[in-house]
């Protein structure tokens, strides 16, 4: 098959993008959107072009590096799975495919299609960790968890940390992603002790890297490649505002009783 | 030169305890004195990393990848083994320890995973607590399965995305020490080599990534926890950017590489499809726990499949080999890996492949879903039949599953003594990037466990020993002349590479050392064919460096140069791994010779003359290096050939 590729180059953070035009021809439709990548890459290679640059790593769906904005859709057009996961098989012969990088203030271009997305790390470094050191720990099973609780607080956890969810909203929100790992933790009985803590720690950091609000388009539930519920949204300010309302002492008499 | 693992002295069972009631500690104002530096943030780094930091000292740890929590640990899937025995079912640590040398095919050190069985419940212990959300039983206590190999349910796992949550674990600790000032992280840096002052490892040189500048670190310690080498060949399921750089450019530096040609070829992988495939994809070893493997028993049916004239469904039972069944009925589909892997190949080579390629065997799960339920199999594999259809297009609820082996994990890595040190003072190596736990072949569910075991519980007490007497050396200055001239030489080399002005790409020749690799050096390796690929290696390492391409400029971010750097790194270390092959005249676990197969084709190991651990020093080239000999003495178990009929 044969695709038109609308790419867009950055040759850095400092320099002015664009759009660029590449032909691709004899795609198989069994290879990956990478692979099919790849291809152009030797390409132009051949031709004493320069690569377009794009970030990937584990190539099967769980590493959460790649970030490709393809055709106006985070990770684009199949629902439910990464950019890596995605095959030309989901596109036509033909088809005019327009590939971009996440767009967000808080993700700057490092070059064509890689973006910085450390500002996720930091969100993370101010409470997404329950503090235990390695030490003195009792036996597992000490801890009991009902099982839907576990299972409920796994589905938050499966985030894998890409943006999309970033990318796809209008006002680049990272709710989706503050939530994912404040559920996961509020959901445990390890996680509530810092609880109060954490949501409040968490929500102050999303807000000075430059995040926007969320106004539940929920946008980013729908191109999450994990699926994560926007239901931990709700869960979060759930959180957030008991955390408000309620000093941490009140809290923990409350959650006893 | 001698090789002295440093094992303490007194029964199995009492040495760790021993070895950290005699290890010097460094007081907690002495620690903040005193650096580490840890290159990788998988679970190895990223354990050790965030545990180093909260003992107080001040690490920088390293990473290539955007942030810590993508290392490739992450795609781990089937789970992780601790002799907790919650399932009562007769496990203990020293069944684990036993199943582990046993599984190793009795080429691993019996005091290191005795230690690893040992710490193994403190992991899940220790996980648990930072809420790490492990499958669970409805009244709420831990769930167990059993994995490839053992004969217990050991296995502690978080549906198919173990090695996510466990990393994220890992992550999240390292996170909580990088807020408190402890740990300073460095992402998107490539380390490329290792500074050596007066024998002792002091620093380490780093490529930013984004800005293509070199940039010099310095500390009192350096750990590796970079993980394996998989990619030599190209295809294999490890990440893209997985590479062996840091430990080669150790091994250069005079640490010892162990084993280098043991590899774990995994059974159950996705096929093969084509020649622009990038990567393998790994389908998780539980499979096997309700898949059944089988291949047609008629040569007849071999071709109509291929031709799609009939479905698998098709084939009466009495009409397929279950292969495995059939060869070890006492273990069946749950045989260890580099078994399953052979069986494989075999049936394959013999011409009963079922796709069309030829290279692939059906895992077929309709038993399954007829005894326990759609619903079951859909709890227990869900995510991963979903995972095969993506990539494939066929739902294994349907029609079985094709898979094929493919390389997934070195057993081989830099030599370390019972402390986790290389042969250069003060150059720790942990994880994967290490040799010592799992002999000649990984049972399932023990990579996640000597990963933690390293960094979480091992390294931290060990590192102390040393450290305590470097308290008194003062902080390094990365601008001495030791740090300057191995900045230069890097970039020279970098240089070298970027101006060689030649016509091919790098992927180019990755391609074709892969496949020289699979083919003369994979599942089954053979006298002549180590020949060949010792005479043809060369050849390829001359033709990159006189004919590689590779765009854009040193000063900016440039995948194509990093892959550069890895790729001639990788056809270095592949000669050495087929040296090691050549070496080893038996057969054992993973390292298969055809020469040396009891009659009906299993491993024939030679313990006589090879129970050894082969470590190479490195003599300034590749033809020249030098084995050494580490004894394995086995005062525990005794060895005898591993039977899983």
């Amino acid at each position: 098959m044969n695709y038109t590729l609308k790419i867009w180059r950055q040759k850095s953070a400092k320099e002015r993008g664009e759009m660029v035009s590449y032909q691709v021809s004899g795609i198989s439709a069994e290879i990956s959107f990478f692979e099919m990548l790849d291809i152009l890459n030797q390409q132009l290679i051949a031709e004493g072009g320069d690569p377009v640059a794009f970030d990937h790593d584990c190539r099967e769906g769980i590493c959460g590096t790649c970030s490709l904005y393809i055709n106006g859709r985070p990770h684009g057009p199949v629902r439910g799975v990464t950019t890596c996961q995605l095959h030309m098989r989901s596109f036509s012969d033909g088809e005019v495919i327009h590939i971009e990088p996440w767009r967000s203030k808080a993700f700057p271009v490092v070059r064509d299609l890689v973006v910085d997305r450390s500002a996720l790390d930091l969100i993370i470094q101010a409470g997404g960790y329950v503090s235990v050191n390695s030490g003195g720990i009792p036996d597992a099973n000490t801890i009991p968890v009902p099982k839907h609780h576990a299972d409920t607080a796994f589905d938050a956890a499966a985030c894998i940390g890409c943006g999309a969810c970033v990318a796809a909203c209008p006002n680049a929100a990272a709710m989706l992603f503050v939530s994912a790992k404040v559920s996961h933790l509020s959901l445990l009985p390890q996680g509530k002790a810092e609880a109060v803590k954490r949501v409040q720690k968490m929500v102050a950091r999303m807000d000075e890297l430059g995040f926007g609000n969320c106004s539940n388009t929920y946008a980013c539930e729908v191109e999450c490649p994990k699926l994560i519920s926007v239901t931990n949204i709700a869960r979060m300010n759930r959180e957030f505002l008991s955390a408000k309302l309620f000093s941490e002492k009140e809290k923990i008499v409350r959650d006893s009783i | 030169m001698r090789l002295n693992a440093g094992i303490p002295e007194g029964p199995i069972a009492d040495k760790w305890t021993a070895y950290r009631s005699a290890a010097k500690l460094v007081n907690p104002n002495n620690k903040r004195k005193l650096d580490i530096i840890v290159v990788g943030t998988g679970l190895a780094g990223a354990s050790a990393a965030a545990t180093l930091g909260q003992l107080g000292y001040n690490v920088k740890v390293f990473c290539y990848q955007d942030t810590p929590r993508r290392a490739h640990s992450i795609a781990a899937q089937g789970g992780i083994n601790a002799a907790k025995n919650y399932p009562n079912d007769g496990d203990s640590v020293y069944r684990l320890f036993y199943d582990t040398i046993k599984g190793g095919d009795y080429r691993s050190r019996e005091a290191n995973v005795y230690r690893l069985a040992e710490v193994s419940n403190q992991i899940i212990d220790l996980c648990v607590a930072q809420g790490v959300p492990f499958a669970r039983e409805y009244g709420g206590l831990l769930t167990n399965r059993s994995f490839g190999g053992a004969q217990v349910s050991r296995t502690f796992y978080a549906r198919g995305q173990t090695g996510q949550q466990l990393l994220l674990g890992a992550y999240s600790a390292l996170s909580r020490q990088i807020d408190a000032g402890n740990v300073t992280l460095y992402n998107r840096r490539d380390v490329l080599d290792m500074v050596v002052v007066e024998g002792k490892a002091r620093g380490i040189i780093a490529r930013n990534l984004v800005t293509g500048a070199i940039e010099r670190f310095a500390a009192h310690a350096v750990v590796l926890a970079t993980g394996g080498y998989g990619n030599v060949f190209f295809l294999s399921t490890n990440a893209m950017g997985s590479n062996v750089s840091p430990a080669w450019s150790a091994y250069k530096k005079g640490a010892l590489f162990g084993n280098p040609s043991f590899t774990q070829i995994h059974p159950t992988c996705i096929p093969v499809h084509g020649e622009f495939q990038s990567k393998l994809t790994l389908m998780s070893e539980s499979l096997r726990n309700d898949g059944r493997i089988w291949v047609p028993a008629y040569k007849k049916d071999v071709d109509r499949l291929r031709s799609k004239e009939v479905k698998p469904s098709d084939i009466p039972d009495s009409d397929r080999d279950y292969y495995l069944e059939r060869r070890y009925p006492a273990f069946g589909n749950l045989v260890p890996r580099d078994v399953a892997s052979r069986a494989a190949k075999e049936r394959c080579d013999a011409g009963y492949g079922v796709s069309s390629t030829g290279f692939a065997v059906f895992l077929d799960f309709a038993d399954a879903i007829k005894r326990k339920g759609q619903g079951t199999i859909d709890a227990l594999y869900g995510n991963l039949f979903q995972m095969y259809e993506q990539i494939v297009a066929d739902s294994p609820y349907e029609t079985p599953m094709m898979i094929y082996p493919a390389v997934h994990y070195t057993m081989g890595g830099l030599w370390v003594d019972y402390e986790l040190m290389t042969t250069v003072p003060g150059l720790y190596a942990i994880g994967e990037c290490n040799f010592s736990d799992h002999g000649a072949n990984r049972l399932g569910a023990s990579a996640l466990m000597q990963g933690l075991a390293d960094g979480y519980f091992i390294l931290p007490a060990t590192i102390s020993n040393y450290l305590a007497a470097e308290i008194h050396t003062p902080r390094f200055d990365p601008d001495s002349s030791e740090f300057t001239l191995a900045a230069e030489k890097v970039r020279e080399r970098l240089v070298r590479l970027k101006n060689t002005g030649g016509k091919q790409s790098v992927d180019h020749y990755h391609r074709q050392l892969g496949r020289l690799m699979w083919e003369n050096c994979g599942m089954a390796r053979s006298q002549p064919g180590l020949e060949e690929a010792l005479e043809r290696l060369p050849l390829l390492r001359e033709e990159f460096h006189a004919n590689v391409r590779i765009p854009g400029s040193l000063d900016e971010y440039n995948p194509e140069l990093e892959k550069a750097w890895r790729v001639a790194d990788f056809l270095e270390l592949g000669e050495l791994m087929v040296r090691d092959a050549l070496q080893r005249r038996e057969s054992c676990g993973g390292h298969f010779r055809e020469e040396y197969q009891t009659p009906d084709g299993e491993a024939l190991r030679n313990d006589e003359d090879f129970t050894f651990v082969g470590a190479w020093e490195y003599k300034g080239k590749s033809c020249a290096a030098e084995l050494h000999r580490e004894d394995l003495n086995f005062e525990v178990v005794k060895p005898s050939q591993r039977s899983y009929k």
